[in-house]
């Protein structure tokens, strides 16, 4: 039977159900788990936190960005090397100077690849980040100031106030806290006016020019925002695993960050961490179960998803409409409007 | 007084020529036909216009402002909106959010972040929706909307932007007569607010609502005046019976 409106309404709040579920879940977890698993899941919070930084550009704008690594490595090496140089481990220092450095990397590949006087082409964009991302990597391997193929390693912890913040539930939960504080944004950015652009962009640029919107100035700010979020993700993995190496920069987690999208569903926000926990734990036991041939079958897993549910594992519980959105306007229904005349002139 | 204004614009595609020399005049409240055989020219014309095409030649005027070289979203925030020939709605939104988007558009970005205006323009949004007998259709996807209806949206789409000069690209192509009908009777009131140029191959629909046309033939103007004088042009008769 087609599915009809009404029952597309009354799915209307399954999202947020999974919001808050995945929530409640998070804020437990780490008391019912050893402390390999906390660091486990400490790294899928990160992880996810960039998925969002995608999520973002692709599932919202329509920008396809495969160098979601470069603002994630570059902001990880230069919070190490200011931890490791000049001695810096406050993490009221080094975790806004990520986030920076992922906003202005951004903004500067943003101003080549998407800021021109004309709309780029998708493919540009794609083929623009992936190259700057793998150009970065080479670089970083052959630097040896920053360490060449080896990195940076032996990163001190993150300090707050004289307090070291070590692996495990401490920095799990701070981790936590920053990824609701980046969800929160992010949903009432992509629920707002702002957002219902972001929609009109990636269904028909061409058309919402015509309306009078500078596209690509629009798509600039939501990609820097994008490597901001990435920066931010990059400097906590950097001090969460105590290192920093090229491999944070290039195309194959540039890569692994887009599957973690398609694999949860784009354009939800919470299908991307759902994607970046489900991929990550599969990699975990597969490779446990047969450690050379495991990419192959998660490889398959993903083709498998990508082809046949293109909306990914949140599309089977999340109606369209719901993922599209309201853009959180309030209710109407039932009230009558006036309209017998032309209101007043309310745009300038 | 002259609204909108075309000197001699020419358009070439490699070896084909499109348009040639072509010259245009809209005056204030004025409804402009733009019309011809297939191939003639007309949505190229309207295209340089809008912004849609660079002419090779010739200069665009609006208001006296040459806007020729001004990219496509400053041409709309001078005052010109487009529909295009094809309905462009954005399908996976609600016919109330398509005429948000573009009743939202000259808000600036921080407003916008924070939805200041939502409420604001909701009662113009609603008189839009309902002059275009779209309200009870408000909270649907303007994809499942009939080809007519998402002709409208898009009118009242373009209408929401307040324009100087409203573009029609073949606003009743794919309608039943009843929405042909139904079309001129909506159009008909903007008169006092802006002026319409329209590309119609109706010319039953076109001469019915227009003060005045364009006859195009091979990229050139072969007539241009008052509607009653045109339709009695011998040289437009010619243009049309060697397309028949």
């Amino acid at each position: 039977m087609p599915r009809t409106h009404s029952t597309e309404f009354s799915r209307h709040h399954v999202l947020t159900w999974i919001e808050l579920g995945l929530l409640a879940a998070a804020l437990i977890l780490p008391l019912f788990l050893s402390d390999f698993w906390v660091l486990f899941s400490t790294r899928v919070l990160i992880l996810g936190i960039m998925a969002l930084s995608f999520d973002l550009v692709w599932g919202y704008a329509g920008i396809l960005s495969f160098g979601q690594a470069l603002f994630f490595g570059m902001a990880g090496y230069c919070t190490a090397l200011l931890a490791t140089k000049v001695e810096i481990t406050s993490v009221f220092v080094l975790l806004p100077v990520a986030a920076l450095v992922g906003l202005v990397v951004a903004f500067l590949v943003a101003a080549i690849v998407i800021m021109g006087k004309r709309p780029t082409s998708f493919a540009f964009v794609a083929l623009g980040t992936l190259t700057g991302s793998y150009v970065v990597e080479r670089l970083a391997r052959g630097w040896s100031y920053v360490g060449g193929q080896n990195g940076i390693p032996s990163l001190p912890r993150l300090t707050a106030a004289g307090y070291e913040i070590s692996e495990g539930p401490v920095f799990y939960y701070m981790t936590l806290a920053l990824l609701v504080l980046v969800y929160v944004g992010l949903r009432l950015l992509v629920r707002s006016q702002f957002g219902l652009v972001l929609a009109g962009i990636r269904q028909q640029e061409r058309r919402i020019a015509f309306f009078g919107y500078r596209t690509q100035n629009y798509k600039g700010i939501v990609f820097s925002l994008a490597g901001l979020i990435a920066g931010l993700s990059g400097g906590l993995y950097a001090f969460h695993e105590g290192f920093v190496g090229p491999g944070q920069l290039g195309p194959v987690l540039s890569t692994q960050v887009v599957l973690y999208a398609l694999f949860g569903g784009v354009g939800t926000l919470v299908g991307p961490i759902l994607g970046t926990g489900l991929v990550e734990l599969l990699s975990f036991h597969l490779s446990q179960f047969w450690d050379t041939g495991w990419p192959v079958i998660l490889g398959l897993m993903l083709l498998v998803i990508v082809m046949f549910q293109p909306t990914g594992l949140i599309g089977f519980f999340v109606s369209d409409r719901e993922r599209v959105g309201s853009f959180g306007r309030p209710s109407q229904q039932g009230r009558p409007t006036p309209h017998s005349k032309e209101p007043e002139r309310v745009v300038p | 007084m002259n609204l909108l204004e075309a000197r001699a614009v020419s358009k070439t595609f490699g070896t084909l020529t499109a348009l040639s020399n072509a010259d245009l005049l809209v005056k204030q409240g004025e409804f402009h036909g733009l019309i011809g055989p297939n191939g003639s020219g007309k949505s190229t014309l309207l295209k340089c216009i809008a912004g849609a095409e660079v002419p090779t030649q010739g200069t665009i005027l609006l208001g006296g402002r040459d806007i020729t070289a001004v990219t496509v979203p400053e041409r709309a925030r001078a005052g010109l909106s487009l529909k295009f020939q094809i309905t462009a709605v954005l399908a996976q939104l609600s016919v109330y959010d398509n005429v948000l988007l573009a009743l939202q558009a000259r808000e600036p970005m921080p407003s916008l972040m924070l939805s200041r205006s939502r409420g604001a323009l909701h009662e113009r949004i609603m008189y839009l929706l309902s002059r275009f007998r779209l309200e009870s259709r408000r909270d649907e996807l303007a994809g499942v909307l009939s080809h007519g209806e998402q002709q409208w949206l898009e009118i009242s789409m373009a209408l929401a932007q307040q324009p100087k000069v409203l573009l029609l690209d073949e606003p009743t192509a794919g309608m039943s007569p009843h929405e042909r009908r139904a079309t001129g009777e909506l159009l008909m009131p903007i008169k006092e607010s802006c002026s319409l140029l329209i590309v119609e191959h109706d010319l039953d629909f076109i001469k019915d609502i227009c003060d005045s046309l364009t006859v195009l033939d091979q990229g050139q103007v072969v007539e241009s005046g008052p509607t009653a004088q045109v339709q009695n042009s011998k040289r437009v008769r010619e243009a049309y019976l060697n397309h028949a």
